[in-house]
């Protein structure tokens, strides 16, 4: 096969090959830079994956990693010159950032998230800054206040939330690469329905420093790929330790890109993966439930160890979830008052009580609303031990499951959502079936341990990607690494490709070509 | 038509009325740094410099708690004989106002670093009462409001507010006494010996500038009534702007009058915050307490429990200073005071200044005729006390040291606090920069004995001729010559020398 020289078929490449090219001095970085933007003036229009495109800051950091290379300087990391799209959570120092709401429109952040400083120092190129739901709440990227995203698989459904932007950049060829944050699914669910792969690192793993957040105890940021290896590079970018973030791990970043590469050769003999027997049943479509089973014999075809693993109290995860992220996002969320930076509603002479209420009112969506009017209730005294402090109780219950399931195996696997994506509109309407997307991934956010999602297949009845997730104990990461690249390599070879590869053609783009894997 | 008295005389409201007492006691630490961030906490510097991401409480800023500012916490809660809690988190206390940048404080709730202490508070006859202390906690400061167009800078009738965040984050302790019950009339007095007391245990930690003028000690007095006889307590109300020692007594005291008068007249006290003005030395109330504000605390979690070893506090005990009471007692002892001597020194709040100034390296006599005279007058004349003063024992102590060694007379020394007190720098400063040092240079000494024999020739014969007690008249002369920079005893040695 011919090398890939046009710009269309750049953006086809992963993260890995680019740097490649790139750091071999086959192409530059401005070049696969400008691939990726051209592809994005051709597609985002329709998928709208990004709030803001930084066209020229991307430039400009492509062109200084060129230079560094032609000064015959090693590449700063192993993903020098590769494009990025960063959610529109984390702060960019004198790019805008919204969070998808219209409460920061036009709030230019003064400082860098620790993510983004290491991405710029990784020399990474930012091209912009992806769509999500408000405050990242939602599963649908249709609470953003700037509009939905669009499913690359089929314009007329969601491609999950709130990372749809990260996700469908992905699939759309716009980014190689992304950067979300998984509160309790926000990465994982929109990886599995646009067929890319999203990792939720273990709590404490990647820093909070310059992440908007949204409920701090819950929040992580983490990869998004289209490779198991390409999020395992981009792992060991953002992660490590921060003094700025209390809630950092003291640790060194677990060797996630070594068990990415052991686990593409395919041989999974002597590790023990458990099967979550309550993630299945009432609400799960049939045709994810058959490839997820479908994907559990692939992993015993490689050796692995399968066995049924219960988990008593993940049922009670989801209502929990509930309680403690609108708890903690009532408080977090207090601070856009009008007072210091963002929108400013009120009349002139108007008190700052008046002003503030105003803005709030005009700045925030009804999802917003509703997760602070929960939150506040939850908190209040009288209420707070029946619900905040219950979820707590719940919370310790589901770590305790995971350490006994732990006990028994190395990871436990499950799909990664109950369906795969559905139309837009269908659940706005229905806040508890929208919340109900996130069903098996929020057991891991509480839990704070790690996971992973992987494409697993398309479903029987509608042809839409399903994810494999696959659960990790904390700072085990590589584990699922390694499992995951196990699946993928596996699952590519019987399918004769990347999943994400035959995404259906979007308005603009050529037709998908196999790789030549 | 009949008014209702507004006051009730004092002897009738303590013949009539138990009060029940409740002091909060805010102490800004004197880090370097703020509670969760970097940033500097100098007292007075221009608003919003001293500020960044974490104090300014932008979006995705986290904080990070400062060690010293913990260190101090547990000193203080040791000094007040609490129990040190070897596991506790901050909280966070939701409220919507502009001086607070996240509208919550991070504070502590339910698990305060310290807790269960007493202190025992010596009244102005010597009698002992100990003060349960509930808790000591760690909270940060909110930003400060400066209301514009409206009276006495308060917010009502203001046209718009000001907001420095500069204060917003500095680490702040929050002292709680338990209810101080059974000390009857001398309610006013008892509240005010608490808080001086609780002012010279933290001076002597070194861990606050203890400043009421300046915010850095903040006192809200709780104060509530109930009929003699009786034990359940009386509805409070909450006194704050009770900027100095002196307020703190009239607070209670105003408070206690006002609030018999109210329920000698069939009234109620509404449960309220009331403001100390200090024209008046009245209380007007202020923001109603009757639907109790909800906080909704509940655990911050951006920040991990803070856990202090055994070790660690057993080694923070050691650093613990003499307690005031102790030191007291000590002096009583080592400088032979009497009670009264010892009783005058204490109402001038002169004994730990004149104890760390003899720490510092002067004698006792030496440090206490400063303190009691010319500095005693300086702070008079400012209406401060004496540790109040821009002036610390160290830099008195190095005065002395100063005039000990014939480098300063003791009109110079004046001159050298004067410029210390005027913000000029430190002793050896003032003295380059006002060029006040004795001129101990023999050749021009000299010079000028020469000068003053030759401009009397009758004296200089008087004591050429044996009468040395002629040699004052000169050494006047020289010393107004040198403008009295030079040593009086070197110049008269010179005379003699020159005359002989």
């Amino acid at each position: 096969m011919t090398e890939p020289t046009d710009s269309a078929a750049l953006t086809r490449l992963t993260a890995a090959e680019l740097a490649a090219r790139i750091h071999a001095g086959e192409i530059s970085a401005e070049r696969v830079t400008q691939a990726h933007l051209n592809r994005i003036s051709e597609v985002d229009g329709a998928v709208h994956a990004f709030l803001h495109v930084d066209t020229e800051g991307a430039l400009d950091a492509a062109r200084a990693v060129d230079a560094e290379l032609a000064a015959g300087k090693q590449p700063r990391s192993a993903l020098a010159g590769v494009p990025l799209a960063l959610k529109d959570v984390f702060t960019t120092n004198g790019v805008p950032t919204t969070c998808g709401s219209r409460i920061l429109d036009g709030w230019i952040p003064p400082y860098d998230a620790t993510v983004t400083r290491k991405l710029r120092e990784a020399g990474v190129v930012i091209l912009g800054k992806a769509n999500m739901d408000e405050f990242a709440m939602g599963s649908s990227t249709e609470n953003s206040a700037f509009g939905p995203t669009r499913n690359p698989w089929d314009h007329d459904r969601i491609p999950g939330g709130s990372g749809g932007g990260s996700a469908a950049s992905l699939a759309a060829f716009e980014a190689p690469l992304a950067v979300g944050t998984d509160t309790g699914g926000s990465i994982r669910q929109p990886a599995a329905v646009t067929g890319t792969v999203g990792v939720k690192p273990t709590y404490g793993g990647v820093s909070r420093y310059g992440l908007v957040a949204f409920s701090s105890s819950l929040d992580q940021g983490g990869p998004c790929a289209r490779t198991v290896l390409d999020a395992a590079l981009l792992h060991e970018v953002i992660g490590g330790h921060d003094p700025l973030d209390s809630t950092s791990i003291d640790a060194a970043v677990p060797p996630v890109v070594a068990a990415a590469r052991q686990g593409a050769d395919g041989d999974l003999r002597g590790v023990r993966v458990g099967v979550v027997t309550e993630f299945a049943g009432e609400g799960y479509q049939p045709g994810v439930l058959s490839s997820f089973h479908a994907a559990v014999e692939t992993l015993r075809g490689l050796g692995a160890e399968v066995v049924e693993v219960s988990c008593p109290n993940f049922e009670h995860a989801l209502p929990a979830y509930y309680l403690i992220n609108p708890s903690e996002a009532s408080s977090n969320l207090a601070r856009f008052d009008a007072m210091r930076y963002g929108l400013r509603v009120g009349e002139n002479g108007a008190s700052a009580e008046e002003v503030m209420s105003a803005t709030r009112e005009a700045g925030f969506g009804a999802e917003v609303k509703r997760r602070i009017m929960l939150g506040t209730f939850a908190l209040s005294s009288g209420y707070y031990d029946a619900y905040y402090g219950q979820a707590q109780k719940v919370r310790t219950l589901v770590s305790r499951d995971f350490a006994a399931a732990f006990e028994r195996v190395d990871v436990l696997v499950s799909p990664t959502t109950p369906t795969t994506a559905f139309p837009i509109g269908e659940r706005v309407d229905d806040p508890m079936a929208m919340y109900r997307a996130d069903l098996c991934t929020v057991p891991v956010n509480l839990a704070g341990n790690a996971a992973i999602s992987v494409p697993s297949g398309l479903s029987d009845e509608d042809g839409l990607p399903v994810g494999l997730q696959v659960m990790a104990p904390a700072m085990a990461d590589e584990r699922m690494y390694r499992v995951g690249a196990a699946f993928e390599a596996a699952r590519d070879a019987a399918q004769g490709g990347s999943l994400v590869l035959g995404c259906p053609s979007v308005p603009g783009t050529v037709e998908p070509q196999g790789s030549g894997a | 038509m009949t008014t209702m008295a507004e006051t009730m005389d004092y002897d009738e409201v303590v013949a009539r009325f138990d009060p029940v007492l409740g002091l909060e006691v805010h102490v800004e630490l004197s880090t370097a740094t703020k509670m969760f961030c970097g940033c500097a906490t100098t007292f007075g510097a221009e608003p919003n410099t001293q500020v960044c991401p974490t104090c300014l409480g932008l979006p995705g800023s986290l904080p990070v708690v400062n060690g010293a500012a913990v260190e101090s916490a547990i000193r203080i809660g040791l000094a007040l004989n609490c129990d040190i809690s070897p596991w506790c988190r901050f909280a966070r206390k939701n409220y919507f106002y502009p001086d607070m940048p996240k509208n919550f404080q991070t504070s502590q709730y339910d698990e305060p670093i310290a807790f269960e202490g007493w202190m025992d508070v010596e009244l102005a006859d010597g009698d002992t009462v100990r003060v349960g202390i509930e808790r000591a906690h760690m909270e940060e400061d909110t930003g400060k409001s400066l209301h514009v167009g409206g009276a006495d800078g308060r917010i009502h009738g203001a046209s718009h507010s000001l907001l420095d965040y500069n204060r917003a984050g500095v680490p702040l302790i929050e002292i709680v006494t338990k209810p101080i019950e059974g000390v009857g009339d001398r309610a006013p007095e008892v509240a005010r010996a608490y808080v001086t007391a609780l002012r010279d245990l933290l001076r002597a930690l070194q861990v606050s500038d203890v400043r009421m003028d300046q915010g850095s000690l903040r006192c809200d007095a709780n104060v509530s009534l109930r009929p003699v006889g009786t034990t359940e307590f009386g509805t409070r109300t909450e006194t704050k702007n009770v900027n100095s020692l002196r307020s703190v007594e009239r607070a209670v005291r105003y408070e206690m009058t006002r609030q018999a008068a109210v329920l000698a007249g069939g009234g109620e006290i509404v449960q309220e915050t009331r403001h100390f003005d200090e024209g008046s030395q009245t209380t007007s109330a202020g923001r109603r307490k009757e639907t109790a504000e909800d906080y909704r605390y509940f655990p911050e979690p951006d920040l991990v429990p803070i856990a202090p070893s055994a070790d660690w506090v057993a080694r923070l005990r050691e650093t613990l200073p003499e307690k005031p009471a102790e030191l007291r007692k000590r002096i009583q002892q080592e400088w032979q005071l009497s009670d009264a001597e010892l009783r005058d020194l204490l109402n001038a709040g002169a004994v730990e200044v004149i104890a760390a100034t003899v720490q510092a390296g002067a004698t006792p006599d030496e440090a206490r005729s400063w303190w009691v005279s010319y500095l005693a007058q300086q702070a008079n004349t400012r209406g401060v006390e004496l540790a109040e003063l821009p002036i610390g024992p160290a830099q008195v102590a190095k005065v002395i040291a100063l005039v000990n060694a014939g480098e300063l007379t003791n009109k110079l020394a004046r001159e050298v606090i004067d410029g210390v007190l005027a913000g000029e720098g430190e002793p050896a400063e003032v003295v380059a920069a006002r060029g006040l040092a004795v001129v101990s240079d023999d050749s021009a000494l000299t010079a000028a004995v020469d000068e003053a024999l030759a401009a009397q020739p009758d004296v200089a014969d008087k004591i050429r001729a044996g009468k040395v007690q002629a040699a004052g008249a000169i050494v006047g002369a020289v010393m107004k010559a040198t403008k009295g920079q030079a040593d009086a005893k070197r110049v008269r040695e010179l005379i003699l020398e020159r005359c002989s």
